[in-house]
């Protein structure tokens, strides 16, 4: 069974981790987490991506919410803000997900077939 | 929506929208009495009298994205097809208490489902909000204070590494509690 001890441990292999790279968030992936969002599956999206985020030790790479912003009919949406701007998909699963990550996120390459436009 | 974990998911959104600081999410199943309750109070700014009589209309909402407010009638619903029922009590500045009542045993009460993937969705977006999830099967408690999480953890409270033990932390709670899934 996991104990909180082994919890005070891994925060401290993530301060030591944190501590090598100083300065803000890089990219800032935004999850549609309104009734129509969360309906579509964006539970499961966002937590795609914080798990993939995990698995491949990124860091300057932060996951958050928004509320609905009405674009109900091509939910789960996510919004991609890095360097080169903003990108807004439409209907991300777990596994759009995950290639958001690779292609977008760490190869700096926009996915042009799933981007919609508000 | 196929799991009463993602109206539990939705109607917590609506805490922290209505700037709620504390949410308790507690479920109590009790096989003896064929009871599945879901309850979530928070501490935000509460409906007016006017709002309250409104919200479990479909047609009602306070955003302006859009015209319709879902929400809570998709979670009536739900407990009323399933033989249960459906109360909000709710005071300005005081805060709001969601609490839906199903049949246990109901064929047509849809599965709790991944309470977990909830949870840590929850964590992941809402770091600074206090969650309190309690999860009672016959009378055998699991109880996830986020305030004893911060208190190890910190500001790295949803640093997707702490996330993940999370997941797994309390999907070893979950699955030694043997409640619905
Ligand atoms: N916990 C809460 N605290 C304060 N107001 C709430 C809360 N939950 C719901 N409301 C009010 O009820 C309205 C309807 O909620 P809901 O059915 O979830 O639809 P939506 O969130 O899409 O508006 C909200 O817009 C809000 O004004
Ligand atoms: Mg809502």
């Amino acid at each position: 069974m996991k104990t909180v001890e082994d919890l005070r441990k891994l925060r401290e292999e993530v301060q030591q981790m944190t501590k090598l790279r100083d300065g803000g968030a890089e990219v800032k992936i935004v999850v549609g987490m309104g009734t129509c969002g969360i309906a579509a599956g964006a539970r499961e999206t966002l937590n795609a991506f914080v798990q993939e985020i995990a698995v491949k030790s990124l860091s300057g790479v932060v996951v958050t919410q928004a509320g609905c912003v009405g674009l109900c009919d091509r939910e789960p949406i996510v919004e991609v803000n890095a360097k080169d701007g903003r990108t807004i998909y439409a209907r991300v699963t777990p596994e759009k997900a995950r290639r958001i990550i690779s292609e977008h996120v760490q190869g700096g390459r926009v996915i042009e077939d799933w981007v919609t436009r508000n | 929506m196929e799991e009463l974990a993602l109206h539990i998911l939705d109607l917590v959104q609506n805490c922290a929208e209505a700037g709620a600081s504390m949410v308790e999410i507690t479920i109590i199943e009790d096989f003896s009495s064929n009871l599945l309750l879901i309850e979530i109070r928070d501490n935000g700014r509460g409906m007016s009298p006017e709002v309250l009589a409104n919200v479990e209309d479909p047609f009602f909402t306070t955003r302006t994205t859009r015209h319709v407010g879902l929400g809570i009638p998709l979670l009536k619903a739900a407990a009323e097809q399933a033989g249960g029922s459906f109360v909000i009590t709710s005071s300005p500045g005081k805060g709001t208490t969601v609490r839906a009542e199903f049949e246990h045993d109901n064929i047509d009460r849809a599965p709790l489902g991944s309470v977990c993937d909830t949870v840590v969705a929850l964590l992941a977006v809402h770091p600074r909000l206090d969650l309190v999830y309690t999860h009672s099967v016959n009378g055998t408690e699991f109880v996830l204070d986020g305030r004893e999480i911060r208190e190890i953890c910190g500001e790295d409270l949803n640093h997707p590494k702490i996330i993940q033990w999370l997941k797994s932390y309390i999907a070893e709670q979950e699955k030694q509690l043997g409640g619905d899934q």
